[in-house]
């Protein structure tokens, strides 16, 4: 498994700080001894240490509870570092200085994007990226020299990812981020380590061969996704008119080509590989040749934070230079992968071979 | 970690150009109104109706009503919204080929319209029902001495005066289903809140987004707010059933 056996428990530790209940007051409710009061003794005491351990973090069930949570955490972390300010004359500073202050650095986690970053079937976040990243925060502990740096997961989606990257929920985005020019004015990436191709996937039986063949058509694609501006740039300069439906993720994009409710899912090549891969029936699905654009991956951390910066961009263009990323790509592109064991055979492009040849941040205009 | 925000960003066009973001926001809340007025129609007309068979002397009547009531309490709204769009089609053949070949925002409205409109009316139906039965028996029973028809006993007597004393948890109702209308966004209508989470995709001005959104609903459920306690206050007549404390 990608996952260090540390990670889950040091998850599960990091969530319960948050939720364990107060063990009840023992004046209250004597466990043990007589009952003078003539008060019938109550059943057992349940123990607070042996309370059930909860394997993995819950999944949010709105992002209005992460956001409050979050901002809890951002004030308690905020009045940390005001008080420590006068006591260390350490140079920290940015995230490395709030994972060594909080002992916890947080990955946000995509949920459904195969083969990067995703739940498995035993619900953990796996994937390309989350190896990446796994690497980065062992970097990260040999950096703060403290091992015992524990590892939070966030699962986050492509709406909410930049905030909660922004706002200090997350400390690092290992999913499936474009780095375009845009949205480096808001945060930074580390090296580009997958390049993608905006595409559509259609069913066999459609007829459906070229993007052109779409017109007239409905298509579905997932809202907040940088192909929804893309399409819409398309439609204007080829002529072509499509009828888009937002589905809330790719799965439920995905679900709408699988029904038969739209005639194509535009999304990146790769993820579209993803779905199709874990459909009931894949032989169905076509990913067209065409591509509407040609996007970099990486790992999203906040701006303006040049020592967390330069240790991302050591570590993973160090996989890079060493070749070891060949290993990484090989384990989740060209072989059978969780949940279902199925293999997406989608060997390296030249594209992407020529960036990990050259690591480098490059953002798409 | 800091904001710095920039409220010039509504006057922004969008990539796609032509149109400015300000516009996009006031399409989305053209989407929302038109979605919980519809939705509100249909809550009330189905939540005063189901109300009132739960109270009658039908056990049939009463047994349809409390399964409606529980059926659509029951269920996450969210889950709601899911059922109508992406699993009813599945099952009814001709639906899925209208939905297929309609508009998809058509499609989408009516999905969230029946599906907010009926969620709330369960919960007006419980409402009522408590509101029938937080009269005094005497009143059903005098209806009765009086030769009313139960039909005629609900009609005249029971019914004008319970529906006065809903209207305050009416209002809390009304408010609920305008917010409601947001989780339209799951299944892709460009109702207000998909509108301003695609401005801040597409900006990654959030916070300037949220702001105005928020701002909207605050105003939009307050001035629903302010015409429940216009209704409430014409239709109040002094010394019938509850005087409002006075």
């Amino acid at each position: 498994m990608a996952v260090p056996p540390g990670l889950v428990a040091a998850a599960a530790a990091s969530h319960s700080e948050a939720t364990v209940d107060k063990p009840p007051a023992a004046w209250l409710y004597p466990a043990t001894g007589s009952h003078p009061g003539g008060r019938p003794p109550r059943a057992p005491v349940r123990s607070h240490a042996s309370a059930p351990q909860r394997l993995r973090p819950p999944r949010p069930a709105i992002d209005q509870e992460t956001f409050v949570k979050s901002m809890f955490r951002l004030a308690a972390v905020a009045a940390a570092a005001c008080l420590a300010l006068p006591a260390s004359a350490q140079t920290l500073t940015g995230t490395l200085a709030k994972i060594r202050d909080t002992g916890t650095i947080t990955i946000g986690h995509r949920e459904a994007s195969i083969p990067f970053s995703y739940l498995d079937d035993r619900q953990q976040a796996v994937g390309y990226a989350m190896d990446i990243c796994m690497r980065v925060v062992e970097a990260v502990r040999a950096e703060l020299k403290n091992p015992n740096i524990k590892v939070a997961l966030q699962p986050v989606t492509s709406a909410n990812r930049i905030p909660l990257l922004q706002n200090g929920t997350i400390d690092l985005e290992c999913g499936s981020t474009t780095n375009s020019v845009e949205r480096q004015k808001t945060v930074a990436f580390g090296p580009t380590y997958f390049v993608i191709n905006v595409t559509a996937a259609v069913k066999k039986s459609s007829g459906i061969r070229s993007l052109a063949d779409l017109n007239g058509r409905t298509i579905s694609t997932t809202a907040g996704t940088t192909s929804v501006p893309l399409l819409k740039r398309y439609e204007k300069t080829a002529g072509v008119d499509v009828k888009e439906i937002y589905g809330k993720d790719h799965s439920e994009s995905f679900l709408l080509l699988a029904d038969d409710r739209v005639a194509a899912f535009v999304m990146d090549d790769v993820l579209l590989a993803g779905q199709i891969a874990n459909a009931r029936n894949p032989g169905d699905f076509v990913i067209l040749g065409e591509s509407l654009r040609t996007e970099p991956y990486s790992v999203m951390l906040r701006r303006d934070d040049a020592p967390f910066k330069a240790l991302v961009d050591r570590t993973i263009g160090g996989l890079m230079k060493s070749g070891e990323i060949d290993k990484l790509y090989n384990r989740w592109f060209m072989s059978p992968i969780p949940p279902r064991n199925v293999n997406l055979n989608f060997p390296v492009t030249p594209a992407l071979r020529e960036a990990f040849r050259n690591p480098n941040d490059r953002g798409v205009q | 970690m800091g904001f710095n925000l920039d409220w010039s960003v509504y006057f922004q066009e969008l990539p796609e150009g032509g149109v400015f973001y300000w516009e996009m926001i006031v399409s989305g809340l053209g989407w929302t109104l038109a979605l919980a007025a519809c939705a509100w129609v249909i809550a009330m007309a189905l939540g005063v109706a189901v109300g009132t068979i739960r109270t009658t002397d039908s056990r049939a009547l009463v047994a349809l009503g409390n399964a409606w009531v529980e059926l659509f309490r029951n269920i996450p709204l969210l889950v709601q919204m899911f059922l109508w769009y992406f699993v009813l089609p599945e099952f009814i053949p001709p639906l899925k080929r209208w939905v297929v070949n309609a508009e998809p925002a058509h499609a989408q409205f009516l999905a969230a319209m029946l599906c907010l409109g009926l969620f709330t009316s369960a919960r007006i139906a419980e409402q009522v029902r408590a509101g029938i039965q937080s009269l005094p028996r005497g009143q059903r029973l005098a209806s009765q001495a009086l030769g009313l028809t139960q039909a005629q006993a609900y009609r005249h007597v029971l019914l004008p005066m319970a529906l006065r004393i809903v209207i305050p948890p009416l209002t809390s109702e009304t408010m609920n289903l305008i917010k409601n209308t947001s989780i339209a966004l799951t299944i892709g209508l460009a109702e207000l809140t998909f509108r301003t989470r695609e401005m801040g995709e597409y900006t990654f001005r959030y916070f300037e987004a949220f702001t105005a959104a928020t701002l909207i609903y605050v105003a939009i459920a307050l001035a629903a707010n302010r015409v429940m306690a216009l209704v409430e206050r014409r239709t109040a007549i002094p010394g019938y059933i509850a005087g409002g404390g006075r």
